[in-house]
């Protein structure tokens, strides 16, 4: 996954933000990431600690929170808990557990000063 | 952190010129952000092994003299007092990659208005993506108009082996390097200007981690793996073929000289994937060419043939 293309993204988002709010400032940025994202939260950490230079975001306390991941047994039904693509269902221990959440991207929150 | 060495990072990134020399572990070196001497030591693990240009294993590599908040020391001390300042909370909850999946809406409604099917040919670096296309249009009988949009990084060399089949190409310069997005597509669609009801494909950039988020606005992902990379790679890279609708094992021709079996590899793509099917082929040898032409003949006009969105969306 490519982390410097979603802090970005993310840069972008957050100044569109803060323009919308007259704002030249952002205090703090909450972000999601799912646990099925595919995205390594420390290196998404530091790319972020360089797109937001020299930004309205630019020291920016940066919030991760996770989703946990979900998913639905295609063998059994069964939903529940999914850490990783590759588990199997924790009922009948079939693959192919489709991931129902956990697996989103989001810019959830922005603080501005 | 040195922010001006940071900067001028921030700066090759963009510019695609980036390099570091890798380094394991352990091995002494030249940090990569601030240039301090120390040793080396990765920051998270399981970063892509393959494909070119800045990713996530050449950022990762920082000397150890700046453990404990490698590069990020200012700002995690601000992190701490973040919450104490009052200001105004706006409560977003917009996907990160929403610019793009915007696109790649817009993306699928101009193809489905004119019947173009888009074809998104992903797999690592050096599958055959560029060898099985030159076959593919070799083979297209004239009722099925094709274009081609490459996604090669920094060579136009994989579109003048296209050009050179009389099917029109474009190449994509991707400039950050890993992967193409929607609005790539978009742009070289545009230069292309595909016919009515042609086959759009795109060959995107050799990678297994990148392009799995990045919606193009494509009628149907086509996952390539050759016989020669292992057939462990789906166990490695399992979202790329969860995003799939079909797997192609290239250079079957191999077969004889590798320890590859198709029925494994596709076995353990259909854990994350298990409606999946398997093509088994060979530009050289032109196996799997004819059930490949009716796959993409069948392809629906003006749907995504996946109706499941794709992870991260
Ligand atoms: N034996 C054999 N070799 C093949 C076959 N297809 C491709 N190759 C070889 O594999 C190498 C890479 O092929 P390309 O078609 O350039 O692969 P690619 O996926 O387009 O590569 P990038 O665009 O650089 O990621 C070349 O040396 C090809 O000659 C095949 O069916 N059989
Ligand atoms: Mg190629
Ligand atoms: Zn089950
Ligand atoms: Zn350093
Ligand atoms: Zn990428």
């Amino acid at each position: 996954m490519h982390e410097m293309a979603l802090a970005e993204e993310v840069r972008r988002i957050v100044e569109e933000v803060a323009l919308a709010q007259s704002s030249r400032r952002v205090a703090s940025v909450v972000l999601e990431i799912g646990e099925l994202a595919a995205v390594e939260v420390d290196a998404l950490r530091f790319c972020l600690d360089l797109a937001l230079h020299g930004g309205a975001a630019e020291g920016a306390s940066l919030e991760f929170v996770s989703e946990p991941g979900e998913g639905i047994c295609p063998h059994c039904g069964a939903r529940g808990p999914l850490h990783a693509r590759l588990d199997p269902c924790a009922r009948c221990a079939g693959y192919g557990v489709r991931p129902v959440a956990g697996t989103a991207m989001r810019v959830k929150a922005v603080e501005v000063a | 952190m040195n922010r001006h060495a940071a900067l001028q990072l921030r700066e090759a990134y963009n510019a695609n010129v980036f390099s570091v020399p890798e380094l394991k572990a352990g091995e002494a070196g030249v940090c990569s952000v601030c240039g301090c001497g120390g040793v080396a030591y990765q920051i998270g693990d399981s970063g892509p092994r393959e494909g070119r240009g800045l990713n996530r294993r050449t950022l990762a590599w920082q000397s150890t003299a700046h453990a404990g908040g490698p590069h990020l020391g200012p700002a995690d001390t601000r992190q701490e007092r973040g919450h104490a300042e009052s200001g105004r909370r706006i409560a977003l909850e917009q996907a990160i990659l929403s610019r793009n999946d915007r696109q790649a809406r817009q993306n699928r409604m101009d193809f489905a208005q004119r019947g173009i099917r888009a074809i998104n040919l992903m797999s690592g670096p050096g599958a055959g993506k560029t060898s099985w296309l030159v076959r593919t249009l070799e083979a297209l009988p004239e009722a099925m108009p094709a274009a081609v949009i490459e996604g090669d990084q920094q060579t136009d060399l994989d579109a003048d082996r296209i050009r050179a089949t009389g099917v029109p190409a474009v190449q994509i310069n991707t400039g950050k390097g890993c992967h193409l997005d929607a609005a790539m597509v978009a742009a070289g669609s545009a230069r292309l200007g595909p016919a009515s009801d042609s086959l759009l494909f795109i060959e995107n950039v050799g990678n297994l981690v990148c392009p799995a988020a990045f919606d193009l606005g494509e009628t149907a992902k086509v996952v390539l793996l050759s016989v020669t990379e292992g057939q462990d790679k789906p166990l490695k890279y399992p979202d790329i073929f969860a995003a799939a609708d079909l797997l192609v094992i290239t250079k079957s021709d191999l077969l004889p000289h590798v320890e590859f079996d198709p029925q494994i590899a596709h076995g353990f793509a259909q854990r994350v994937n298990p409606k999946l099917s398997m093509l088994l082929t060979s530009a050289r040898s032109g196996e799997g060419i004819t059930e490949w032409l009716a796959w993409l003949a069948a392809l629906p006009r003006g749907t995504s043939a996946r109706m499941e969105e794709i992870p991260g969306g």
